[in-house]
């Protein structure tokens, strides 16, 4: 591998001491003078029709700005596939689910605007409500959308190969299913937008999201703005995982009443209405029947699904495409069937969380594959390894998996975690389990339909020479695309990390589609990869001019220009640059020309230096119906080994080791990889054991705070051990590839086939908690 | 009705008007514009919040500011003392104990308190201190290497002294 001084390392974030100082600002943490705050009424009701909404008290109210209803908001529709827009700003004619939003307040302090709230009378006539998803597809359930019938928001039907025709040739046939629940994504900020509309008609809005791209777009086009007149900037943000990536009702709120009023207004979320407004995981109803041969090749995959994505679409045809497409690797796999129907329920609308889709069906085939080896009396681990798909090969969904790492991930968590000793030595009680996973590393297509650019960088020279400002749209969320960006200017300029200056998450700035589907690393960081080459160019084109020598033999080596011939004429450069600069610290006296010299020469030379980056995938995937969802330029794998010590009297799980290796291609940060890597790991950790938005029989969150609804603390996650693997992916920059969603996908399987081995039951319901565990002893016990 | 308070915050004497319901968590952000207090929940179940009251960590969301008189509160803005960062923020830095940032204060706050009165914590020790500040991003894995790592920093700048001395 080539030798690099930037890449590779285990650089600190460049954002790093600001988080660490309390510097950092987050959307809450900013004001503006004169500044409104905003609060939204949401509906008591599961599923009603609005008779009347009554807001005089509330506007009577001293201290109160505005008061909004649907009245006072255009009648378009918005959400985040365009085929199914199915949500207004605010609610009208009807309400869907217990957290609806029907109307809102500006006022002067954060306590009016609540007073004003309970001031607002609104009249409902209850309609019948539907909370299960099976149900609500049965004939002459409650309709909650017109434009869908039988609540079927889309239903995916794929058939690659032929199963009928190779059924026969499987020695071993099964069938399993398993449920998972409803989940929260917990992030640890709370969604928050800060908006002021100015005398111009200019929309600036500050919000805590994962996407500026396609908030703007949604901000102008709901709201009736030219669209160049909408800015969304993206503060530090304090965690996403998927629900973050669509514009909410929230910011249109928010802008709509900074339009009203004239001044600028910020609403926070308080953490009950994180859980209402959700956007996270589905609850997932899968069934899958795989047919393998006697010495472990796979045959066929027989798959049915049905998605509850609670009142709305959201991402949710994403989704139930995701939960077929994923399972087309990361083994060969030449029959696959699918029958996916994603459907609304009157409950909080689901989206994307990490691992979009595809969690819960990997969790359930990784299950199965355990339940096939233990027919075949093969080794969990021998019989994935006979079936891992290697580089160069397409799934029969025609996803080309251009590099793929999986063997080795594989085979490293094995060696690492002393599989073969464990496996066999372990007393009833202890476990241990193993699991594989794979994903995209960019969604091959934007979700409106367009040849835009994914991402757009703009690199620029400081004038006064020695820094430079990278200009992008991309979204950190914490996972530390700014310090990758940085990183990969750095590395190609030749220059510290520090005199790198990154700019973004502005939709000003640049294009960038957002940060979901683990594609900032490979789409803006190769983006930003182009821009910087750019500008490296034409300073060299410069200092060849000037010198005399030819620009190929010229290179940026630790901030100096180096020429192979020898050393470069530079004495009445570095004199005129000394006579510019009298009295200025860090002007060079000696030695090689520096890169602050030489930007500087290059703009007295050219004017500003500007270099621009642009990404865009080639045109991927096959020509059946959906085809566009699962593809991408590059796909990251992970396995994990998972070691558990059950409780075989309270059913209680401790996970006691964690051993995770994940082919990221090339890891442009090591810890940042190590750290996506660790975060999945707990986040599947938590959804394998505890995690489940539990609802009363009305539709509303019994749990909808962080005491009940819960995720791992630091005394339940054990010590994790992080492997990176690099294959090198050619469609990536450097080859870098993902790694911030592959490596959950392995995390609930593994721990849920630690605790057979430790148990000998299997559960068909997440979350497996004690309780559930408990039953399942029980049910053996009596069994025998 | 306000009353008056005389708070004293990163050793800085503070006389504000606060309702009696007001969080200290909302006096220090909105009051105070110490923004460097999160917060996630306002219902002491995240521990983004938290700030050290008399040396022990609180969190500030379910602290009424009038309560919070006579107590030396120190926020995340006052851990630093000066332009060095403290040994515990350091390791942080270095450790990429750091994702999105929004539990670090409180975490960093944990970690001081417990160092202040452990030099030398096991790892179940760390663990137990951090355990009421929930962290999303990082999987507590390279937070509980830098408080370890802080450990052995303070210790050792702690034998320099002594041998100095």
């Amino acid at each position: 591998m080539k030798e690099y001084k930037i890449l590779n390392t285990r650089a600190p974030r460049v954002d790093a001491n600001d988080k660490v100082t309390g510097k950092a600002k987050y959307t809450d943490d900013l004001a503006m003078p004169g500044m409104l705050y905003g609060a939204i009424l949401h509906s008591p009701q599961a599923h009603a029709k609005i008779i009347s909404i009554d807001t005089t008290a509330a506007e009577n109210l001293t201290g109160v700005f505005a008061v909004i209803t649907h009245k006072d908001a255009h009648k378009v529709s918005f959400g985040v596939s365009p085929a199914r827009y199915d949500e207004y700003v605010l609610a009208r004619e009807k309400v869907r689910y217990v957290g609806d939003e029907i109307a809102a307040v500006a006022a002067a302090t954060p306590e009016v605007a609540r007073q004003a709230l309970d001031l607002i009378q609104v009249e409902f006539e209850e309609l019948d409500p539907v909370f299960d998803a099976r149900q609500a597809m049965a004939e002459g359930a409650p309709e909650l959308h017109e434009k869908y019938q039988q609540n079927i928001v889309q239903q995916v039907h794929w058939h690659f190969g032929d199963v009928e025709a190779v059924r026969q040739k499987a020695d071993i046939i099964r069938t399993d299913s398993l449920t998972s629940k409803m989940q929260d994504a917990a992030f640890m900020e709370p969604q928050c937008a800060l908006a002021n509309y100015d005398d111009r008609g200019y929309l600036t809005m500050y919000s805590s999201t994962q996407a500026p791209h396609y908030v703007q777009r949604t901000l102008a086009m709901a709201l009736r703005i030219p669209l160049h007149k909408v800015r969304v900037v993206k503060p530090a943000v304090g965690g996403g995982f998927g629900p973050k990536a669509s514009c909410s009702s929230m910011e249109l709120i928010t802008c709509l009443l900074a339009m009203k009023t004239g001044k600028p207004v910020k609403t926070t979320f308080d953490r009950e209405q994180v859980f209402l407004h959700s956007r996270a995981r589905h609850q997932f109803f899968h069934k899958m029947t795989t047919g393998v041969q006697k010495d472990g090749t796979l045959v066929f995959l027989e798959h049915e699904c049905t998605l509850d994505g609670g009142a709305y679409c959201s991402f949710g045809i994403a989704t139930v495409y995701y939960a077929g497409s994923l399972l087309g690797g990361p083994y060969r796999l030449e029959n696959m069937k699918y029958d996916g129907y994603r459907v609304v329920t009157n409950k909080p609308a689901c989206g994307a969380q990490r691992g979009h889709g595809a969690v819960i069906a990997r969790a359930l085939f990784e299950v199965q594959l355990d339940r096939i080896a233990e027919e075949l009396n093969m080794d969990p681990i021998e019989l994935r390894l006979k079936n891992v798909r290697e580089a160069g090969e397409t799934t029969c969904n025609e996803l080309y998996l251009s590099s793929f790492g999986m063997k080795e991930a594989l085979e490293a968590v094995r060696d690492s975690a002393a599989w073969k000793q464990k496996r066999k030595d372990q007393p009833r009680g202890k476990g241990i389990g193993a699991a594989c996973g794979f994903f995209v590393s960019g969604a091959g297509y934007p979700i409106y339909n367009s040849a835009t650019y994914h991402a757009t960088v703009i690199t620029k020279l400081s004038e006064v020479g020695g820094g430079v400002i990278v200009e992008s749209g991309a979204a950190d969320i914490g996972q530390g695309s700014d310090t990758m960006l940085a990183m990969i200017t750095a590395e190609v300029l030749g220059i510290p990390l520090d005199d790198v200056k990154v700019i973004s998450g502005d939709s000003d700035l640049a294009v960038d589609l957002g940060a979901y589907s683990s594609r900032t690393t490979l789409m803006a960081g190769a983006a930003a990869k182009e821009a910087a080459e750019s500008v490296k160019r034409q300073i060299l084109e410069v200092v060849a001019a000037k010198t005399g020598a030819a620009c190929d033999d010229l290179d940026i080596q630790d901030a100096e220009i180096v020429w192979s011939k020898g050393d470069l004429d530079i004495d009445q450069i570095r004199h005129d640059h000394r006579l510019e600069h009298r009295n200025f610290s860090g002007i060079p006296l000696s030695g090689r020309l520096t890169f602050g010299e030489a930007s500087r020469m290059a703009f007295l030379e050219r004017g500003s230096i500007v270099g621009t980056g642009k990404y865009k995938p080639p045109v991927l995937g096959g020509s059946f119906k959906g085809a566009a969802v699962g593809t991408s330029p590059a796909f990251g794998c992970s396995a994990q080994v998972a070691e558990v010590t059950v409780d075989l009297e309270t059913g209680e799980v401790t996970v006691n080791k964690i051993t995770g290796a994940h082919d990221c291609g090339f890891a442009i940060n090591r810890t940042q990889v190590e750290g996506q890597m660790e975060g999945s790991i707990m986040m599947g950790m938590g959804e394998a054991l505890m995690e489940e938005i539990k609802f009363d029989d009305c539709g509303r969150i019994l749990n909808a705070n962080l005491a009940e609804y819960k995720i791992p603390t630091s005394l339940d996650v054990p010590p994790l051990e992080a492997i990176i693997i690099e294959s090198n992916e050619p469609n990536g920059p450097f080859g870098a590839k993902e790694v911030g969603e592959g490596a959950i996908m392995p995390t609930i399987p593994a721990i849920l086939n630690a605790i057979y081995d430790a148990t000998n039951v299997r559960l068909d319901e997440l979350p497996a908690t004690p309780e559930r565990i408990r039953a399942a002893l029980r049910l053996k016990d009596k069994g025998k | 009705m306000k009353k008056i308070i005389a708070l004293n915050v990163n050793e800085i004497p503070y006389e504000l008007a606060v309702e009696p319901n007001r969080s200290l968590a909302d006096v220090l952000r909105y009051d105070l514009g110490l923004t460097g207090t999160k917060k996630g929940c306002g219902i002491g179940d995240c521990g983004v919040c938290t700030v050290l009251m008399g040396g022990k960590p609180v969190f500030s969301c379910l602290v009424l500011a009038v309560e919070a008189q006579d107590h030396d509160i120190l926020t995340i803005e006052g851990v630093a003392k000066g332009p060095e960062l403290h040994p515990i923020q350091k390791a942080f830095v270095e450790k990429g104990a750091i994702q999105c940032g929004f539990c670090t204060p409180g975490m960093v706050l944990n970690a001081l308190a417990l160092l202040n009165k452990n030099a030398d914590p096991t790892e179940h020790d760390i663990r137990l201190a951090l355990s009421g500040s929930l962290c999303r991003c990082t999987g507590y894995q390279k937070i509980v290497e830098a408080v370890k790592t802080a450990a052995d920093m303070m210790k050792r700048s702690g034998i320099i002294e002594e041998e100095a001395e």
